[in-house]
């Protein structure tokens, strides 16, 4: 029998303990200066690897952009390791991979980071670079659990988590490089609920 | 160290649609949940340390040139995991609303006043024992447009890290006898009533500073426990 802590929605007033430096405009002012613990750029000096940014609107079931919006990403350095000392892998670098961004008035949302490598999966499969994401929100009680893919990587085809998901909703979890863009831009919409609902996984 | 993260641990997590929480409606997922196996992206998960926190930010009180108004209180605790056993070195944050149940944040229209001495945020990071103390204001009641003359009970949000991305916990702490708490559709949610009072702190006389600070323990368990021999056991023993 557990007896963990249930948990309960961020509300709608977040910004200024966990994003105050972030896209919410929480205090017009200026006058309280508390600083940031997470940032949404997790690109440190001595990160190797591709720098790429991700961008995206988060939408409810009526297809509304959500503004009050904070989502989390984890995620494996270039060569495949997370920064967890407890995982037993080490990180080549100062790269934490996790980052934190509010959304913005618009729904928007954006992380600056380097491309993550492959991971080892179940049975040693190894997994297509991808991003785990916590989404939080007023109007969630709960986060939510998703997966970014990439549009342009070929071990999509074979990966053990994406393939367990129906073909006709992997889209939803697949970033879309943008033409002409430098560093690249992988455009990531959520939506939250609906047809083209996201795919959100039971872990 | 090597968790595992029972589901059944969640069963009295809050449906992801309560309808009596209105925004509930157009915001939780309406198809379900994709049931898939944990790897070590699931099971991995940030440290946050001592470098991200500064000396202080675990007072409230202190942040600007006056004291905050309101009853001073100390809020303090362990952060566990399934076995009761302490998370050392994790990061908890707090936001709160002032003393007068008014946020900062610049969408509140609350007409409360701001405190020009209170911001209502603090961090800190739990020590080898998992302990972690802030002092601050007790948070006042407001109310909030989810139905007619609807009130929040008082309450803290608490936002904590634990072993893995799968223990990251974002709850309310709530404080004991509180008269609002058969009104609020957001601490109902948790239908269990066990579960429910995990939410609420108790007031802690023995850790109460004379003359100065009532206290108030709330102690934050989080998934993740060690296999026990019966997880790869069928025998009913
Ligand atoms: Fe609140």
């Amino acid at each position: 029998m557990s007896e963990i802590t249930p948990s309960q929605t961020v509300g709608p007033f977040f910004a200024y303990g966990l994003t105050p430096k972030g896209r919410c405009d929480w205090d017009p002012n200026g006058s309280y200066a508390w600083k940031n613990s997470i940032e949404s750029n997790l690109i440190t000096p001595d990160a190797s690897g591709t720098r790429i940014r991700i961008e995206g609107i988060v939408h409810d079931g009526d297809n509304l952009p959500i503004n009050d919006c904070m989502l989390e990403i984890w995620q494996a350095d270039s060569q495949g390791r997370y920064a967890d000392p407890r995982a037993g892998a080490k990180s080549n670098a100062q790269f934490k991979g996790f980052g934190r961004s509010a959304t913005d008035k618009a729904g928007l949302f954006v992380f600056d980071t380097i491309k993550p490598g492959s991971v080892a999966g179940p049975g040693g499969r190894p997994q297509a670079p991808h991003i785990m994401l916590g989404i939080f929100s007023r109007g969630m009680l709960r986060q939510v659990y998703t997966r970014l893919y990439f549009d342009d990587e070929v071990g999509n085809a074979a990966d053990p988590i994406l393939t367990i998901v129906p073909a006709d909703r992997r889209g939803t979890l697949i970033a879309k490089k943008q033409a002409g863009t430098d560093p690249a831009v992988y455009r990531f919409d959520i939506r939250v609920q609906g047809g083209d609902e996201t795919v959100f996984f039971d872990i | 160290m090597s968790l595992i993260y029972p589901k059944q641990s969640l069963e009295n997590f809050p449906a992801h649609l309560t309808p009596g929480y209105k925004s509930t409606i157009k915001r939780s997922p309406s198809k379900p949940l994709m049931i898939v196996p944990y790897t070590l992206t699931e099971l991995s998960g940030p440290v946050y340390g001592h470098d991200t926190v500064q000396e202080g930010d675990n007072d409230l009180t202190k942040q600007h040139a006056g004291e905050p108004l309101g009853e001073r209180i100390v809020v303090h605790g362990h952060v566990l995991d399934e076995d009761k056993r302490p998370v050392p070195n994790a990061l908890v944050e707090l936001w709160q609303a002032n003393a007068c149940g008014r946020y900062v944040h610049n969408v509140d229209q609350h007409p409360a006043p701001l405190d020009p001495n209170f911001t209502g945020a603090g961090r800190t990071v739990t020590d080898d024992k998992g302990y972690y103390k802030f002092i601050t204001v007790k948070p006042g009641a407001y109310p909030w447009g989810n139905h007619h003359n609807a009130w929040r009970p008082n309450h803290i949000h608490f936002s904590v890290f634990g072993h893995s991305f799968l223990s990251r916990l974002v709850t309310q702490m709530y404080f004991p006898g509180d008269y609002l708490f058969p009104y609020d559709p957001i601490f109902n949610s948790v239908t269990d009533e066990k579960a429910r009072n995990r939410m609420v702190a108790s007031f802690d006389l023995e850790n109460t500073v004379p003359d100065w600070a009532l206290a108030f323990r709330f102690d934050i368990v989080l998934r993740g426990r060690e296999a026990t021999p019966l997880d790869n056991d069928d025998h009913d023993h």
